[in-house]
């Protein structure tokens, strides 16, 4: 009975118990969720994005990637859309710099946050960019040194938290060690993602729990696909688990490559609304996001994910 | 992350509720415009008995004058294949249904109230107070005939003509309800616009009229907040989900938006959480794979969408 409660202990939660009051939303849609869309999108209609995600309100926004161009022609024009961004005080605009090269662009082009990506997931590392976890944490050294030498600061994300299209089910202790790895080499906070959506709360806890022993609960952000439909609730259990920051993407932009026509990052709309109800302060304008995911949604001209944006504008 | 010993005894007593109360309860509403077929109608109801379910909501008995779909009310029960063990309730909004369900062999009725006056003069043409009456009529005949009588709140998060909706409103009428004799109440968040904050408001008030072991959740996903309202409720100890494969069932008051959340997604997030449903999730996706053919629409389940086509 003993094991059988430790292991359903996370169902113990108490639906009431005390959450965060403030949540920081990290808007991942003009990177994350542009960089899966098949249509290459003009980079005015990039820069009027992130203007009117900035508007919104939103605390953090990646706006773009320093990776080849080769390899994710979608973020070719990393440097004209660093320029271009109306940039508003207090707001970040970090984006993702996967090696040396890419940092030294990136500030070049004015960033001021970087970001750099492993994964909890040996195939997933090697399929992806092409070498072991350790080997890309070793890359990563360079970055960390230029960036701490340059003052600034970078955000580590983990992917393939809780699944991974090649391994299935991945350890919670490798999770957990990823991001020891990235903290210690000084990255200021660790995103936890849940690469194909595969997550439930169950699996979800768990992860966190081993992550939490490794890393402060203050470090760590979530970033949940919403491919099989389980992301709100996944980011609500990470919320009761003391969890501040959430990741997701305007009108959820950016499907999941690993299963065609499947839904992939959150909506932003969807998770603020969520945590508006939950009279956690986001310091975001509902109406005014929904603005920018009609926007984009047009131009690309598509429906949008978010449900919220679905039902008000149907109403 | 609060007091431990707490935690503990929830869990344990969270953990028995489960192992004695492992039901999955869904329902089933076709609000879907093309009229489905007898037939169809039937084969879905079989292949959601063949998946598990144990209780599947089948048919209505309002006049189909009000609801055309259930017109073939005493045809589909009549034509499905009684799973033993699965409950086939229907709906029945007055004492002239209540006689037509039993005359077609139901052994199980439900009656639907609302939180919201202005919902229910709409929706059923009288008050709270009014509806109220007819279902006593119901439920003391269903007593009479060891007829079990399922209660359903609707409007409990939100309401489309009023707005917000006291939790205070929502626990009276389901404290009447369980009172006449409702063995069970489904609290309904019909326009899916509650979160997981209203959702701890309202149970938190309607647990103290009515014990949790006879609650029920009812959530729309019109929001996308279905699956974080059904856990919250079920972290307060509620351990009957309603829900419709596929997602069937719009809203009717968001033209085009989703309605009831997918039993898939829910089997899904239960199943990840070592949860017991006794449900092939496998079997409810075929079902729903199949209706969605038969009303050549998209499901709206994300799970059934993802499944088979992750690499």
């Amino acid at each position: 009975m003993l094991a059988k409660c430790q292991k359903t202990f996370y169902v113990g939660f108490r639906a009431g118990q005390a959450l965060p009051e403030k949540v920081k939303i990290v808007e991942v849609g003009p990177r994350d969720g542009l960089q899966n869309e098949k249509t290459i999108v003009p980079t005015e209609t990039k820069i009027h994005l992130i203007d009117m995600l900035s508007a919104s309100g939103l605390p953090v926004i990646e706006a773009t990637s320093f990776v080849s161009p080769k390899w994710v022609p979608q973020m070719a024009d990393q440097v004209e859309v660093m320029k271009g961004i109306g940039r508003i005080p207090g707001v970040s605009y970090p984006v993702l710099t996967p090696n040396l090269k890419g940092f030294q662009a990136a500030v070049k082009a004015g960033a001021s946050e970087v970001a750099i990506f492993g994964a909890a997931s040996e195939l997933f590392s090697k399929k992806n960019i092409n070498c072991s976890v350790d080997e890309s944490l070793q890359r990563f050294n360079d970055v960390m040194k230029a960036a701490k030498e340059a003052g600034v600061p970078v955000r580590g994300y983990v992917s393939c938290v809780v699944g991974c299209p090649y391994e299935g089910k991945v350890a919670p202790e490798k999770v957990a060690y990823v991001a020891k790895r990235l903290y210690s080499m000084g990255c200021y906070e660790i995103s936890l993602g849940d690469t194909i959506g595969v997550g439930t709360p169950g699996s979800m806890i768990e992860m966190l729990e081993a992550v939490s022993k490794e890393v402060p609960i203050s470090a760590l952000a979530v970033h949940c696909h919403d491919t099989y439909g389980q992301a709100l609730a996944n980011i609500l259990v990470a919320l009761q688990m003391g969890i501040g920051v959430v990741d997701s993407s305007v009108a959820g932009l950016g499907g999941c490559p690993y299963a065609q026509g499947a839904s992939g990052n959150v909506a932003t709309e969807d998770v603020v609304y969520m945590l508006h109800g939950l009279g956690i302060q986001t310091g975001v304008d509902l109406s005014k996001l929904m603005d920018a995911g009609a926007f984009i949604c047009r131009t690309l001209n598509r429906k949008s994910n978010s449900k919220v944006a679905q039902a008000v504008c149907k109403l | 992350m609060g007091n431990v010993p707490t935690t503990v005894k929830h869990c344990l007593s969270y953990e028995q509720l489960i192992q004695d109360y492992p039901w999955l309860r869904r329902w089933l509403l076709l609000e879907e415009k093309e009229i489905v077929p007898t037939g169809v109608k039937i084969q879905l109801i079989d292949m959601l008995s063949g998946a598990g379910l144990p209780v599947i909501e089948a048919t209505s008995f309002v006049s189909s004058k009000w609801v055309p779909q259930m017109a073939d009310h005493s045809d589909v029960l009549r034509g499905i294949q009684r799973a033993p063990h699965v409950q086939y309730p229907v709906l029945t909004p007055n004492l002239q249904g209540f006689q037509d369900a039993v005359a077609a062999g139901a052994t199980e009725v439900a009656v639907f109230g609302s939180a919201s006056e202005t919902f229910s003069k709409k929706n059923i043409n009288c008050s709270i107070d009014e509806s109220m009456l007819r279902f006593e009529e119901v439920i003391n005949t269903a007593r009479e005939r060891q007829i079990p009588v399922r209660g359903y709140v609707s409007c409990a998060l939100g309401c489309p003509h009023e707005g917000h909706i006291e939790p205070s409103k929502v626990a009276e009428v389901a404290k009447r309800l369980y009172e006449m004799g409702c063995y069970e109440i489904s609290l309904g968040d019909t326009i899916g616009v509650g979160t997981p904050g209203s959702m701890f408001k309202m149970l938190q008030s309607v647990m103290k009229e009515v014990p949790t072991s006879a609650l029920a959740v009812h959530c729309h996903d019109t929001y996308g907040q279905a699956l974080p309202n059904i856990l919250t409720a079920l972290q307060m100890g509620v351990c009957v989900v309603d829900s419709a494969v596929a997602g069937l069932g719009g809203c009717p008051y968001a033209q085009g938006s989703s309605g009831n959340v997918s039993t898939e997604d829910v089997l899904y997030m239960l199943h990840g959480m070592d949860i017991e449903t006794g449900v092939n999730i496998a079997k409810v996706i075929e079902a729903g794979d199949f209706i969605c053919n038969a009303l050549r629409r998209e499901t709206n389940s994300k799970v059934a969408r993802a499944k088979g086509r992750t690499l």
